[in-house]
Formats: C-alpha cells, sequence, structure tokens
C-alpha cells in the first residue's frame, strides 16, 4: 500500500509542476457555472420553482455538480490509450505493481489536488457570486463525501475500460469523446436527471452514469429525500463492484494483446 | 553454474494489418482487412548461467527487442517457455519483475517532468528498499557513473548522456538479480560508453549480476560479454564464445605490404605459391594485402618469402576486426558452420 501512496504523492508534485494549467481551470469552471445559472434564470423567469426545484436549489445544484467534476473527473482513459500508442505500457508492465490500481492512485492523486486546491476555493469564489445554500448538517456532508468518492470510483472505472479499449483499437480517441459528452449529458452535469422525461429517467436508472454526478449534487442541495439518498448511495455502491467484473475480463485479453509499438 | 534463464523453442507471432495502396484501396480497407503473419521469434532456445554477461546481438529486426520484451514478462510469447529464477515471467509477472531490472536504450521510465530524486524515491518504495540498501545502491552507483549533480533536475531537462546514466541507475534501485539491456549505449559519446561499462562489469563482479544486453555496438559486446547469441530473422544462428566466433569464422589474418617498386599479381604469388595465401589488390599497384589462412607460423613464413624476393618499405599484421566478422554474417548468414 505504501508504493501506491506514493504513487498519489508524486502525481500530486506532477500537478504542482503545471500550475498555469491549475489557475485556468478555476476560471473555466466559474465560467460555465455563471453560463449555466444564467441559462436556468432565464428558463425559471417568474416561476419560484420548476418540477419542485427552487432557483436557489438549482444554482447551488449546479454549482457543485461543477465542483464535484473537479473531483472525479480524470484523464485516465487518455493515458492509457497513450501508453499503448507510444508503447510506454512496456515500462509500466516492468514494474512490480498493478498498472490498473496505478492508473486509479493516479486518478485520485490528481482528484485530491483539485478538491483541495481547486474545488474549495472555487467553491468560496462561487458562494461569493452567486446565490447558492451551502448545508450545514454535519451528516449532510458525511453522505455527500460518501456519495462523491464513489462518483470518483464509478467514473474511473469507465474511464479504464474506455482506456482499455486501446488495447485492441490502437486508436479509440473518437471512443473517448464520445464517452465524454456521454457522462456529461447522462451523469445530469448538464440538466439534473428529475427534469428528463420520465421514459428517460426509467432508462437512467439501469445505467451507471447518474451515479457519478447526479447523486452527489443531489444530496448536496438537499433535493433527495432521506428514503432517496439512502437508495442512491446503494446504487452507487452497487455499481462500483459491478463494474469490476468487465475491468478484470477484459484486463486479462488485453495483457495477452500487448503489443509494444516502436521498437 | 546454475542456469538463471531457461528459454526453450521461444516463438512469437505477429498478426498485421496491410493497407492497401491508393484511395481505392483505403475504400477496400474499410470493409476487409488484409492480414500477414510475422513471426519475429523462430523457435529460440538458449539458457543462461548465474553471473553471466551475454551478448544478445543481429541486426534490426531480427527478433532481439521482441525477445527481451518477453523475457521481461511484457509479451505473451506464442509458443515455448520461459523460466527464469525459476518463475514464469508473463504469469508471475508482478512477483517476477521484482528480481529484474530493464534499461530501454530509445524509451525513458523515469517520470519526465519530476526530479530525479522523486523518481528513485518512488522507486525505491515501488520495490521496498530498505534505507541501508537504498544508500549502498546509491553509492556504488555514484562512484562510477557520477549523477549526484543533477538529481534535482526534472529529467526533460537531462542531456542524453545525464538521463542514460539515470536510466541505468533507476533499473538498478533494487539491486536486481538479473539485468536486461536493450541497448543502452545507443547515441551516447565515448566517455559515457566507458563508464557504463565500467560500471556494468563492477555489478557484475560485486552483485554478480547476470546481465543480457542487446546491441548495435561490437565494442560494447568486446569489453562486456564472453559470449555472445546471434539472431537473424528470429533465429539463432551462433550461441558461443565470443572469441571463438572471431577465431572460427574470421578468416585468419591480414598482412598489408607496401613495396618499393610496383608489383603483378602474378609475381606475388608465385612467390608464396606453397602457402595458404590469397593476395588481393589495396592501391596503385604498390600496396598489396595477403590473407592468411589458418595458424600463426604462416604469418612468418609469408613474411620471410616476400622478403626475399622484394624490397619492401612498410608492412602491418591486422587482425580481421570482430566488427567486420559480424557484418559479414549479417550479410551472407552462416552456412555449414563457415562463413559462406
Amino acid at each position: 500500500m505504501d508504493k501506491y501512496l506514493e504513487i498519489i504523492r508524486i502525481r500530486f508534485l506532477m500537478m504542482l509542476a503545471y500550475r498555469t494549467n491549475y489557475y485556468t481551470g478555476i476560471i473555466i469552471y466559474i465560467i460555465n457555472i455563471g453560463a449555466y445559472y444564467f441559462l436556468w434564470k432565464a428558463i425559471y423567469g417568474a416561476r419560484g420553482e420548476v418540477e419542485g426545484v427552487s432557483m436557489v436549489q438549482m444554482t447551488t445544484y449546479i454549482a457543485i455538480a461543477w465542483m464535484a467534476r473537479a473531483f472525479y473527473f480524470n484523464n485516465i482513459d487518455r493515458e492509457i490509450a497513450n501508453d499503448v500508442r507510444d508503447g510506454k505500457v512496456a515500462t509500466e508492465l516492468i514494474r512490480p505493481y498493478n498498472y490498473l490500481l496505478t492508473k486509479l492512485m493516479q486518478a485520485l492523486g490528481e482528484g485530491l489536488f483539485r478538491i483541495f486546491l481547486f474545488s474549495l476555493p472555487g467553491m468560496i469564489i462561487v458562494a461569493l457570486i452567486f446565490p447558492v445554500n451551502i448545508p450545514v448538517e454535519p451528516e449532510l456532508w458525511f453522505y455527500f463525501l460518501v456519495s462523491i468518492t464513489f462518483s470518483f470510483i464509478i467514473n474511473t472505472q469507465i474511464n479504464i475500460l474506455t482506456g482499455l479499449s486501446s488495447f485492441f483499437l490502437m486508436n479509440n480517441g473518437g471512443l473517448i469523446r464520445a464517452k465524454r459528452v456521454l457522462i456529461d449529458v447522462f451523469s445530469g452535469l448538464v440538466i439534473p436527471i428529475n427534469l428528463y422525461p420520465l421514459w428517460a429517467q426509467d432508462i437512467f436508472k439501469f445505467l451507471p452514469f447518474q451515479s457519478i454526478s447526479y447523486t452527489p449534487s443531489m444530496i448536496f442541495s438537499k433535493a433527495f429525500s432521506y428514503g432517496e439518498l439512502i437508495n442512491a448511495l446503494v446504487m452507487q455502491g452497487v455499481w462500483s463492484l459491478i463494474l469490476i467484473l468487465p475491468i478484470q475480463i477484459i484486463w486479462v485479453y488485453a495483457k495477452r494483446k500487448v503489443i509494444v509499438q516502436g521498437g | 553454474m546454475s542456469k538463471i534463464i531457461e528459454v526453450n523453442n521461444l516463438s512469437k507471432d505477429y498478426k498485421i494489418t496491410s493497407s492497401r495502396s491508393g484511395l481505392s484501396g483505403a475504400f477496400r480497407d474499410l470493409f476487409s482487412r488484409n492480414y500477414k503473419h510475422v513471426t519475429a521469434v523462430n523457435d529460440v532456445s538458449f539458457h543462461i548461467n548465474r553471473g553471466e554477461i551475454v551478448g544478445y546481438i543481429g541486426e534490426n529486426g531480427a527478433g532481439k527487442s521482441t525477445t527481451i520484451k518477453m523475457l521481461t514478462g511484457i509479451l505473451t510469447p506464442s509458443s515455448g517457455s520461459i523460466v527464469i529464477n525459476g518463475m514464469d515471467p508473463h504469469k508471475n509477472r508482478e512477483e517476477y519483475v521484482k528480481s529484474i531490472g530493464v534499461v530501454f536504450g530509445q524509451r525513458s521510465q523515469l517520470w519526465w517532468d519530476i526530479a530525479v530524486q522523486e523518481s528513485f524515491r518512488l522507486l525505491k518504495k515501488i520495490y521496498k528498499v530498505n534505507d541501508a540498501d537504498y544508500k549502498r545502491n546509491m553509492d556504488l552507483i555514484n562512484s562510477t557513473l557520477e549523477i549526484e549533480g543533477f538529481l534535482d533536475q526534472p529529467v526533460r531537462k537531462l542531456s542524453l548522456g545525464q538521463r542514460m546514466r539515470c536510466e541505468l541507475a533507476a533499473a538498478l534501485i533494487h539491486n536486481p538479480q538479473i539485468l536486461f539491456l536493450d541497448e543502452p549505449t545507443i547515441g551516447l559519446d565515448v566517455l559515457v560508453k566507458m563508464k557504463i561499462r565500467e560500471f556494468l562489469k563492477e555489478i557484475n563482479k560485486e552483485y554478480k549480476t547476470t546481465i543480457l544486453l542487446t546491441t548495435h555496438d561490437i565494442s560494447d559486446i568486446e569489453a562486456l560479454c564472453e559470449r555472445v547469441i546471434m539472431l537473424d530473422e528470429g533465429k539463432i544462428i551462433y550461441n558461443g564464445e565470443l572469441e571463438s566466433l572471431r577465431t572460427s569464422y574470421a578468416e585468419g589474418k591480414e598482412i598489408v605490404f607496401e613495396f618499393k617498386e610496383k608489383k603483378a599479381k602474378a609475381a606475388l604469388e608465385a612467390a608464396t605459391s606453397s602457402l595458404p595465401v590469397t593476395w588481393s589488390h589495396l592501391e596503385n599497384d604498390l600496396k598489396w594485402i595477403a590473407k592468411v589462412h589458418k595458424n600463426e607460423i604462416s604469418i612468418s613464413d609469408v613474411m620471410a618469402a616476400i622478403v626475399e624476393k622484394h624490397e619492401i618499405l612498410d608492412l602491418k599484421v591486422r587482425e580481421v576486426a570482430l566488427e567486420e566478422v559480424i557484418r559479414k554474417i549479417y550479410e551472407e548468414g552462416i552456412r555449414n558452420g563457415q562463413v559462406s
């Protein structure tokens, strides 16, 4: 376990090595939150609430959805694809560690960096600019933290699956982009799931995507009843477990398919 | 001596797509691909003893790197078996790689954006090296490779020579029993090459590290290896001592004569008719080369025979360079145990 902690630390250092990315990141996220805030403000107009969600709740939802994204979002899929494309996978396989677990830890290093140095200061700025309602109940914060941990796990698992496809496809750039859009739309980042038509909501129930963004954001903006909250957390846990299976199976085949490009 | 690496009937096939030419070909490729089977390594067997330094040589594309990648557990063999240190590299990968160190000359295994010492620290943790061993190892590495001065630099700022020395240090942090080197001196200057060779000899002596290296630099092989394995088109064509490669495939020695007057070939041949010599022209009928087959005695015989009848200005005896021998083998292959 020691070595994986070290991997998290190294990724932290690497993020620090490129500070400019980090400052521009904060600005981009705030612009995104602002854009969605004004969009929803126009939609709400004079109405007090839409589908039982008040404007303040909606603003909180948007703000936390983006700030949580800073934590769960990572480019592990692209990194795996790059490792395969330029043959770096060779130097990864001569190390006495589990390649996928290492990737997961690198993602965690990146996520932790962002949540402390990006989401927290970002959220303070957002709270000053926009009318958000930050919860004060400690148990809500606890559920929220559990929930974004699952968000991170599920999103990273989907990224690993996407990344592993590069062992078979060689060029999976299109798949990676498609996956990103799919997650942004179906996870509830752009539009909360409860505003989709009912038939669509029924389909989403059988997909892992709403566990990524919708669940933690709804918890934070106090839009879930206690029963819904527990139900959603259990679903997150179930998906985290289910997704281990395809990853393990594909990884066995991927290792057999390894070809090292470029000598 | 105990065998540490045992390879039996190892083969690796690749299925590669071949693109049709032109635009219409590209459209046809969309619907059905052409595949070609390529055998990179073909039924290779050898073994290496503990503490040996073995050179693995062959032309570009002969299958050297593919073999190294199978031996290090990166690639799965298509058939055959590998047992190293009692383990199957591919099946017990995570356990197995703890006992090996690998350097790919063309590929960095250090982390590009962070200081070298951070990479080392990470490797120390990954391989669970304790502080005392780490210090002892690093002292040894530092005494020959002299890397101390740039440990605080990120890898991307190092020169190739500095980087290669760090790569080597990185591969040896956990003091592995076996070291695989894939073209470790590629693109390096003479001084760095010397340092690296010196260092490899030292760890081989100090820790009995078994070393398998591929290289295109024959002087690396001459400086380090007692045994070479030569590969051509995926097959082993020579496996034995370096010295006997030279003696059995090099055609003896050469004597270069510089005469005072111009000579004809016939006259020289007549003078040495009873000896195993072939004459060839070097320049302007004054310089001639006598290739002497067989043993040492005939060299003095040839010289005596010539000096008796012809006046000479200068003469040089030279050994056929190993590089020459190997070039010839690459070009023509070995037939019936002889360079044809």
